[in-house]
């Protein structure tokens, strides 16, 4: 029964979710019952779960059958140490954001409460369901409810046709992904013979169809994930969507794909090429370093965000094209080690993206404002969001001592070991590759001071600013369980790879628990003593032994007094809010910089114009030069089609006759 | 166990006392390269005293950020003389953190004190602190690149181990070393805030970077935050002599070479001191848009290093 324990209990919180949400319908316009009751115990629902992926984590896959679904085609449900990490990451993430929801939401935005939260918790079951499933047929079930249930959260505020034409956009690319990854499972059924995963890892398929498994797998959850050239719909949809709903398509939605990846490649597939791990390396890096020169030259705090999940997401898989490489060559350790550094980083990013997308929630309540441009000075106003939003920023910026800083060091580490790689070309090129990785994490740091600086720091850019309130109770408890989470996985790495250890063992036959704390629980070894580690604990009782000491001796050595003046400012007096760097002043430099990679729109006033004014627009090039091409080759192909329409009854028996005598003639 | 604890405080306390004398002797050198008499090597330590004497003068509307990131900054640095091998290798503190990790380290310190640049809301505030992001995220890259190809000879990026791998190796020396010693120095000028890419003797409005991000701060704060930045000068010029320069390099708890190790360190550092400001001296400051090419420069001499490693050394 114990062992069975994990996948009952994910599998109770599904139910649970999906009652909550039946429950809401019933009672749709009570507002505050759906969001200030059925949230609440929502959250509840994602610490269980929670808990019981921790719980299934160290422990043997459990499988089981429901008597659900088509006549021969049952679902079948698997709880391994895969499903259980993004079990409890996806817990982790949704116990928080449902607590902010409980006090977030109003009659204002949502028009049908009982509604939003039938969608809401159609899609937190949903995504337990994708982590669940272990056959084709229940796997794409799921991924369409996630599908469907997002698109119609994205659009909750679908009188605004800006938001309808994002909500397409998402909806348009997810299918085109979810085409991918039905493709993908066929052309293991054909090996296979049947849709579970559980005869699809038996079949060993040839080099040629298993590489267009991956492809057809890399693209497919990378429509999800928003690898580039797919990543379009990311900056449309976050915001658009309202922020706790954001919160979770960033930190949890995106995440599932890369679980559909890991499972496809690893557990799936029973053995990897080399150059997959190549192709996964090159679309991770400039799905990184693309995101982040974006996101740096952004106007709106969400957008800023959604391209700093593209960003994130690149840096995932960009780790996870190593660990393929380092699997293909058997070197399994190191491949354990970059697949662990990818683990940590889906879960880090959970943690620190859903946090900030809360902190832009409670900015937008207290202002009603989405652009940098009008805001500034928050931190006197609301010292909760701007502490917390605080340690968010400095967890994405990857500094030590927080979580960002953890995975990345171990992605730099799995870097600096492939000289080992029995291919020669692959030891010149990965070194410099992980140069741009740097780039992207320093300008990651770029993009998260201007964020932080421009919303919280400085002076209000608007006088309406200075009305702004700071978060309920709610959302604060949101914000401590999500902040938390940051530390912890920051302090205590030791413990929590331990913990990833299982994952490894099950995809690529190795641990790292060996060497990991070989010099005890507070310093992280990947390799040994000798070649690296890292003491998070430490380093912070450092800093702030430190501060306090010099904070303390200053004090008793010299004095502690301040006087209060107004600003110095090179002695220029009539400083002005408007004064400040705006967000588009201070993403001005990478825009020159990286001046190649934006196609900007600008206009600059003649000396002669009698209104002047400067305005400018950024933009894609990926639109100009594949979207609207494919759109437009779609539209000629349908006027083409068009042509065969006259509304004609007897034309159209015409075209079946025809139609019927081709088909006879063929399979005759 | 309390030797290697008093070697590592002995060695701790030494940089952190000594670095504004490290200040002191490379604004010496420059008076001297410029026919001019100098303050004198201690003029460091006058100024820090008369600040922390000096009452603070804040902004109304200055937030506790702004008063916690002189104190931040300050222990990143102090942090950061714990890890470096000065004095010995083999330092109790020293598995804390590797070269990574102490990059992270100056970047923890550098986020903090961009944030507080604009906490007062000033134009030459943001100005600063947007400028000072952009040399670090070019800089970045190229400092790791630099530290690659040590890391690769040694197969270690402790710099305990780099260090000793290096000052018992057989080769006299590395070409790809050559390559990165080059470009780590060109890294250090523009991580440190110095000419070309920045000028510490300047408050000229439209070209300075950090003395914009300090611009509001005074007395015991601006104190702090000049002495870290003293330590990090120093830091940064031990990690180059450790690095480029290894030999006479003590291990913890080696009290009998601990004299000589000072004398080889003490007599390092002042020809890097010199060296810096014979270049200080000779080169002009650049506009902050030739900054890219400056660092992409660095960067790409950084890869050949690591290259040459590849093609040669293997």
């Amino acid at each position: 029964m114990s062992f069975y324990a994990p996948l009952f209990a994910a599998i109770g919180v599904m139910l649970f979710w999906f009652a909550l949400g039946l429950a809401g319908l019933a009672r749709g316009g009570d507002e505050r019952f759906v969001f200030r009751f059925l949230f609440p115990l929502g959250s509840i629902g994602g610490a269980v779960l929670a808990a019981a992926g921790l719980a299934g984590l160290s422990q043997a896959p459990a499988a089981l059958v429901l008597p659900l679904g088509l006549p021969d085609l049952p679902f079948h449900l698997r709880l391994d140490p895969l499903s259980s990490f993004f079990l409890a990451l996806l817990g982790l993430a949704a116990a928080g954001i449902s607590m902010f929801s409980a006090a977030y939401f109003r009659k204002t935005e949502v028009i049908r409460p009982g509604l939003f939260g039938l969608q809401y918790h159609l899609f937190l079951a949903s995504m337990l369901a994708v982590c669940l499933a272990d056959d084709a047929y229940f796997f794409m079930v799921a991924w369409e409810t996630m599908a469907l249930s997002s698109y119609f959260l994205v659009t909750t505020d679908h009188k605004v046709p800006e938001i309808r034409r994002a909500g397409f956009l998402y909806l348009l690319i997810a299918h085109l992904g979810a085409i991918s990854i039905l493709l993908c499972f066929g052309v293991m059924q054909n090996t296979a013979g049947e849709y579970t995963f559980e005869l699809m890892r038996g079949a060993r398929l040839s080099d040629f169809w298993a590489t267009a498994v991956f492809l057809l797998a890399l693209a497919g959850f990378g429509a999800k994930a928003g690898f580039v050239p797919l990543h379009i719909w990311l900056p449309e949809a976050h915001p658009a969507a309202p922020s706790p709903v954001s919160a979770l398509m960033s930190g949890v939605m995106l995440k599932t794909a890369i679980y559909g990846l890991l499972r496809v490649t690893f557990d799936l597939l029973d053995q990897q090429i080399w150059w997959w791990g190549v192709v996964a390396l090159a679309v991770g890096l400039i799905t990184a370093l693309l995101g982040v020169m974006f996101a740096a030259v952004q106007t709106d705090m969400k957008r800023l965000l959604a391209y700093s999940s593209i960003e994130n997401i690149g840096v995932v898989l960009t780790a996870i094209g190593l660990a393929i490489i380092f699997h293909a060559y058997a070197m399994n350790v190191l491949a354990a080690l970059a697949l662990i550094a990818a683990l940590y980083h889906c879960i880090n990013h959970a943690a620190f993206k859903s946090l900030l997308f809360l902190v832009t929630g409670s900015v937008m309540h207290a202002t009603s404002e989405r652009n940098l441009g009008h805001l500034g000075g928050l931190i006197h106003r609301m010292p909760w969001v701007a502490w917390f939003g605080l340690i968010g920023t400095l967890a994405i910026a990857g500094l030590p001592p927080l979580n960002g800083f953890v995975s990345e060091w171990l992605l730099l580490q799995a870097f600096l070991l492939t000289p080992g790689l029995p291919n020669s070309y692959l030891n010149m090129l990965v070194p410099v590759a992980t140069a741009a990785l740097v780039l992207a994490s320093a300008l990651a740091a770029y993009v998260m001071v201007k964020f932080y600086g421009v919303i919280f720091l400085g002076q209000p850019r608007e006088e309406k600013l200075k009305q702004a309130h700071d978060a309920s109770n709610w959302e604060r408890a949101a914000f401590v369980w999500l902040a938390a989470s940051c530390v912890l996985l920051g302090l205590a790495p030791v413990a929590v790879i331990g913990q990833l250890d299982n994952v490894s063992a099950l995809l690529v036959d190795a641990t790292l628990s060996g060497n990991i704390g070989r010099s005890g629980w507070l310093f992280i070894t990947p390799a040994s003593p000798e070649r690296a580690s890292y003491s998070a604990p430490l380093f912070l009782m450092g800093i702030v032994g430190t501060v306090a000491a010099s904070f303390l001796l200053v004090r008793w050595i010299y004095h502690g007094r301040v006087r209060r003046a107004a600003a110095w400012d090179c002695g220029y007096p009539q400083q002005t809010a408007r004064m400040q760097d705006t967000a588009e002043g201070f993403g001005q430099p990478i825009k020159q910089i990286f001046e190649p990679f934006f196609r900007i729109e600008r206009h600059v006033p003649k000396p002669t114009d009698e209104r002047p004014y400067y305005w400018s627009k950024t933009e894609d090039y990926l639109w100009y030069w594949l979207y609207l091409p494919v759109a437009k080759a779609a539209e000629w192909g349908s006027r083409l089609v068009g042509v065969l329409h006259h509304g004609r009854i007897h034309l159209y028996l015409i075209y079946s006759f025809v139609t019927l005598l081709a088909l006879l003639f063929l399979i005759r | 166990m309390t030797q290697f604890l008093a070697s590592q405080l002995f060695q701790s306390l030494l940089a952190v006392l000594l670095a504004p004398l490290m200040l002191g002797w490379v604004n010496q050198c420059r008076a001297w390269l410029q026919n001019r008499t100098g303050p004198g090597m201690l003029q460091p330590y006058r100024v820090l005293r008369k600040l922390f004497v000096k009452d603070a003068v804040m902004a109304h509307n200055a937030s506790a950020l702004f008063r916690l990131t002189p104190y931040v900054v300050f222990g990143c640095m102090v942090l950061a003389a714990s890890i470096v091998p000065v004095l010995a290798t083999d330092l109790p503190f020293s598995p804390a953190a590797d070269v990574i990790a102490l990059v992270g380290l100056f970047a923890l310190a550098r986020v903090f004190m961009a944030l507080a640049a604009m906490d007062i809301g000033t134009a030459f505030g943001s100005m600063g602190a947007r400028r000072e992001m952009l040399i670090a995220c070019l800089a970045e890259p190229a400092l790791l690149m630099v530290f690659f190809t040590p890391s690769l000879i040694s197969g270690s990026t402790a710099l305990t181990n780099i260090v000793e791998t290096l000052a018992q190796s057989s080769l006299a020396i590395y070409p790809s070393m050559a390559f990165a010693a080059i470009a780590f120095v060109m890294v250090t000028l523009a991580e440190n805030a110095r000419v070309p890419i920045d000028n510490p003797a300047t408050h000229l409005e439209l070209t300075m970077i950090h003395e914009a991000m300090i611009l509001e701060y005074s007395a015991r704060h601006l104190a702090l935050i000049e002495w870290a930045n003293a330590i990090k000068l120093t830091v940064y010029s031990a990690i180059g002599v450790a690095l480029f320069l290894p030999w006479g390099i003590a291990r913890a708890g080696e009290w009998p070479m601990m004299p000589l190790a000072i004398l080889a360190f003490a007599a390092k550092m002042a020809a890097a001191g010199a060296g810096l400001a014979l270049l200080e001296t000779v080169s002009a400051k650049m506009r902050i848009f030739r900054a890219p090419e400056f660092l992409g420069m660095a960067f790409m001499l950084a890869v050949l290093g690591m290259l040459t490693h590849f093609l040669l050394e293997r």
